[in-house]
């Protein structure tokens, strides 16, 4: 396609002082199963272009699902008198230094390539599963879901960029529901759609699959007779399936720089941070250390250069638990004056580029899981998300998880069911008492990050070790 | 100001007869088919500061059928264009990819085959603004304000057909300005303003009104400790609760498995007021009633009926699953066009009704934090007050809330607005969403507030 957006580019009839045209070429295959029986089998094509036009400091643009060139040429002109009325109202005059010139390739890694499973292959496969998620008659439904995605993007520009960028990725999940009376409780692997990577097929035949789908289908059950978390103020260890979504919505949106500026605050909302907190805030304790790194082989939003060309590289945000720069693109950074990363990001070819997450993981500490259990007398761990809810400043937050235990004199014990907390962000991340070593990190992601207007969900990644906070407000459920 | 509707659109329909027309003729015995439309020609504006952040225009439509064979099913979607030349190999190429699938996938006994003739045909034309002309007649209003908002407008098109003989047709033009005004210290009035035909009055009577509104915002916002306080809900605070009851609430397959906050009410272990009625109606006619397998929703269906669950969304698939019999939901099983029955409190009388407590204008990442029991947590956000004596005191710092369905449209509902608004939905994940949502203000004693 590279060579047909050049052609069209070197055609178009615009007077701009700059054009940029990004194609994408996503094909989804999407298959679930229910209770050991197809739900959904099929495959989507989304292709597409945006066309982006900068104008009298305005960038406009326009987007079409054809790739015909009198419709190349309409987007264009659309775009163009876009930028043109909106140029008198602008909200900062822009150059084309926000889109750099830039050339390059990138390839998601994998083993076993997306074609390596037929379609009755991954039927076989979640039947399977799902008859093995179901370890008794107090299960009542059990899910089993595989999505693949290729996605092709291409991206050229009036100054001379050249980027074509190929992602493999999978999302898989499978979980069970157990009833008894008025009694429900659901248990999955990590969590919603948790297991989502770039890579082939060998990301999902894993060697205790079959064991994790009994496990799971064992702890829903086992939740139904379990007791209801306590509510009181303890110290609270999450699991690094719990720690994706914490990291998600309370590092990762307050930092990015358009909620600061204000764009966002009609709809996701604003941030406690304010643009003078860079290099000041403290943050979180001192073990608190995050990274903006889309450089991580195989993690969900791994990228050689975001949608606007810029190159990616991995960054601290926060280090020694002080925040040092946000999630800001080049248009970000140039009207707000603060340092960002490669982050603007577009969910497909009909939505412009805004400023993302990608891969924002917490850096691994020093202790062990048996250490960070064995030093807490009186606590509780929690695993994989099940609720999530927080306020357009990012800073009260209410968040619960599917599984729990009650830790007592440095051992975990009773299973504990419908486990929730809350705090507020900066409180939250100060209590970060003990951060789990290498041995405890793992990686997730979610392919619902939503955002923007119009709206957009894309995709991110998220690694932590396991973690320990101190001194949390913990409650059960009930109505 | 020109109609959009019927000139954009008339290409992707005749496209889309044509497309249909040809793969019908393509099918082999034993094979049935369907296929659904879902396209826009939409214009996007995103405002920030009374400024443009970004403007632009999106052109998208995507066909999606599925093929059925010895009771086996799966799908295929892709771009619809408009060129024949372009959409129609595309098509061959997804019929024969799907064909080589079908007799890999298992059989699926709760298949829904299509049956019927029914057709229908609904284009609504608007007169919305000229592209070129929003960003002047929608700052224009606003100089001087720390307006925020995004504009979405143009022809939105849903569109079915199957092997059976039905066929819909549903294109409608509309506009949707949803925006914030805020106060230097932050605080902020919301609004929408939407519709099919632009009305610069209308604009400018309903920014009038949020002005007054963010005049109300000037005073230091006061901090409210947590507890359970007299609340009331303004009708886009309602919508927000009501939406809860689409995510595992209405939906007879949710309630099957397990996965529905009103399991408890249907189970007739806990009840809901009597002054709580809520009705799907497609009385409006701002969304399409044919859903996916090409079925006409009745024009009303009661969901609660004083307090009581007289029916839930049953899809075809779920009757065959259930033995139920369908009422023309959609597969999803949530709400398209519901409406809460108004009760009585007027609106002059709300602020005397609530006494002291807290008025809540909007709510905000609403999620359950225990499903099975209805409990909804969630924030409250933009104009919210501290009352008193039935006087406005203070505007209030946002609170975070945790309270189940069954005490807020239980026994702690106190009464409903004699008024309903209508809410509508401004989304615009992968494409725009339409109509919206009829509801009242709601008051409610002991609304517990959390954090």
């Amino acid at each position: 396609m590279i060579s047909a957006l050049s052609q069209a580019l070197e055609s178009l009839d615009i007077a701009a002082d700059w054009v940029g045209l990004r194609g994408v070429k996503e094909t989804v295959e999407h298959r679930t199963v229910r209770d050991g029986l197809p739900q959904r089998n099929g495959k989507t094509l989304h292709q597409g272009v945006m066309v982006e036009v900068l104008v009298n400091g305005q960038i406009g643009y326009g987007a079409t699902h054809s790739l015909d060139p009198k419709r190349l040429q309409a987007a264009v002109e659309s775009a163009y008198r876009q930028a043109l009325a909106a140029s008198e109202w602008a909200i900062h005059p822009l150059t084309v230094a926000v889109r750099p010139k830039v050339v390059g390739q990138y390839q998601s890694p994998f083993v076993k390539p997306l074609s390596a499973l037929s379609p009755q292959d991954i039927n076989d496969l979640l039947i399977r599963l799902c008859r093995h998620l179901k370890v008794g008659d107090a299960i009542v439904q059990t899910l089993a879901t595989a999505i693949s995605n290729e996605t092709e993007s291409w991206f050229v520009s009036s100054n001379g960029s050249e980027v074509y960028q190929h992602f493999l990725m999978l999302e898989t999940h499978f979980s069970a529901t157990a009833q008894e009376g008025g009694i429900v409780q659901q248990r999955s692997n990590n969590g919603p759609l948790a297991h989502c990577y770039q890579g082939g097929w060998e990301l999902f035949l894993e060697p205790h699959l079959w064991e994790r789908a009994e496990q799971i289908g064992a702890q829903a059950v086992e939740l139904l007779t379990a007791a209801e978390c306590p509510t009181t103020r303890t110290t609270l260890v999450l699991a690094p399936d719990q720690m994706m979504l914490q990291i998600h919505e309370s590092v990762g949106h307050p930092l990015e720089l358009d909620r600061i500026l204000g764009d966002e605050r009609n709809y996701a909302g604003g941030s406690f941070v304010k643009p003078e907190d860079f290099g000041r805030l403290s943050y979180g304790s001192a073990l608190m250390n995050i990274t903006f790194d889309p450089t991580v082989p195989g993690e969900f939003a791994s990228y050689r250069f975001d949608d606007t060309g810029v190159p990616a590289q991995r960054e601290y945000l926060i280090q020694a638990g002080v925040l040092q720069r946000g999630l800001g693109s080049l248009e970000s950074q140039a009207r707000l004056g603060v340092a960002g990363v490669a982050c603007a990001r577009a969910s497909s070819w009909n939505r412009p580029p805004i400023d993302r997450m990608a891969n924002l993981n917490l850096e691994p500490g020093t202790d062990s899981f048996e250490d960070l259990i064995r030093a807490i007398e009186h606590g509780v761990y929690m695993e994989a998300n099940r609720s999530w809810s927080i306020d357009d400043q990012r800073y009260k937050f209410q968040f619960g998880c599917e599984y729990a235990r009650l830790i007592e004199n440095g051992q975990l014990t009773q299973t504990l069911r419908n486990p929730n907390y809350r705090a507020t962000t900066p409180e939250f991340w100060h209590s970060l008492v003990r951060v789990g070593d290498a041995s405890t990190w793992e990686m997730y992601g979610t392919p619902y990050c939503g955002k923007g207007e119009p709206n957009q969900a894309i995709r991110v990644g998220h690694g932590s070790p396991t973690c320990v906070f101190e001194n949390v407000e913990v409650f059960g459920g009930g109505a | 100001m020109m109609p959009a509707a019927e000139s954009t659109l008339s290409t992707l329909e005749t496209t889309f007869n044509r497309l249909v027309d040809a793969l019908l003729d393509a099918l082999q015995p034993e094979e049935q088919l369907k296929l659904t439309l879902q396209g826009e020609q939409s214009q996007f504006v995103r405002f920030n500061g009374a400024k443009v952040r970004q403007a632009g225009t999106v052109e998208d439509a995507e066909v999606s059928f599925t093929l059925m064979w010895q009771q086996r099913n799966a799908y295929r979607s892709f771009p619809l264009t408009g060129v024949w030349e372009t959409d129609w190999p595309l098509a061959q190429a997804a019929l024969e990819d799907v064909r080589q699938e079908l007799p890999q996938l298992p059989e699926d006994p709760y298949l829904v085959l299509p049956e019927g003739t029914a057709t229908s045909r609904e284009v609504h034309a608007g007169f919305l603004l000229p592209p070129e002309a929003v960003v002047g007649a929608v700052l224009g209003e606003v100089v001087g304000l720390d307006f925020t908002g995004f504009y979405a407008a143009g022809s939105l098109v849903r569109a079915y057909a199957d092997s059976a003989g039905q066929r819909h047709w549903f294109a409608t033009d509309s506009f949707s300005l949803d925006y914030s005004l805020f106060t230097a210290e932050g605080q902020a009035v919301k609004g929408t303003f939407a519709g099919n035909q632009w009305d610069e009055a209308a604009y400018g009577a309903k920014l009038a009104d949020s002005k007054q509104q963010l005049q109300r915002l000037t005073q230091a916002p006061k901090a409210i400790p947590r507890g359970q306080y007299r609340t009331y809900l303004a009708p886009a605070a309602v919508d927000d609760l009501l939406n809860m009851f689409s995510w595992g609430g209405v939906s007879e397959a949710a309630l099957q498995r397990g996965q529905s906050a009103l399991g408890l009410l249907q189970r007739q272990e806990k009840q809901l007021s009597p002054a709580f009625s809520l009705t799907e109606t497609f009385e409006a006619g701002l969304v399409p009633r044919f859903n996916e397998w090409g079925e006409i929703a009745p024009v009303k269906l009661p969901i609660i009926e004083a307090g009581k669950l007289v029916n839930t969304l049953i899809s075809s698939r779920t009757a065959k699953e259930y033995g139920k019999i369908a009422n023309g939901a959609a597969g999803s099983e949530s709400l398209r066009s519901p409406q809460i029955s108004p009760g009585s409190l007027t609106a002059a009388e709300i602020l005397k009704a609530l006494d002291t407590g807290l008025y809540v204008s909007n709510l905000h990442y609403l999620n359950w934090s225990d499903r099975p029991n209805g409990r909804i947590t969630g924030m409250t956000r933009y104009a919210c007050f501290w009352v008193e004596q039935g006087e406005i005191v203070a505007p209030i710092e946002n609170l975070r809330f945790d309270e189940s369905l069954y005490r807020c449209f239980g026994d702690c509902l106190l009464d409903l607005t004699n008024f309903l608004e209508f809410i509508p939905s401004v989304g615009t994940y992968n494409q725009r969403s339409l109509g919206g949502a009829l509801v009242p203000g709601m008051l409610v004693d002991q609304f517990t507030y959390t954090l």
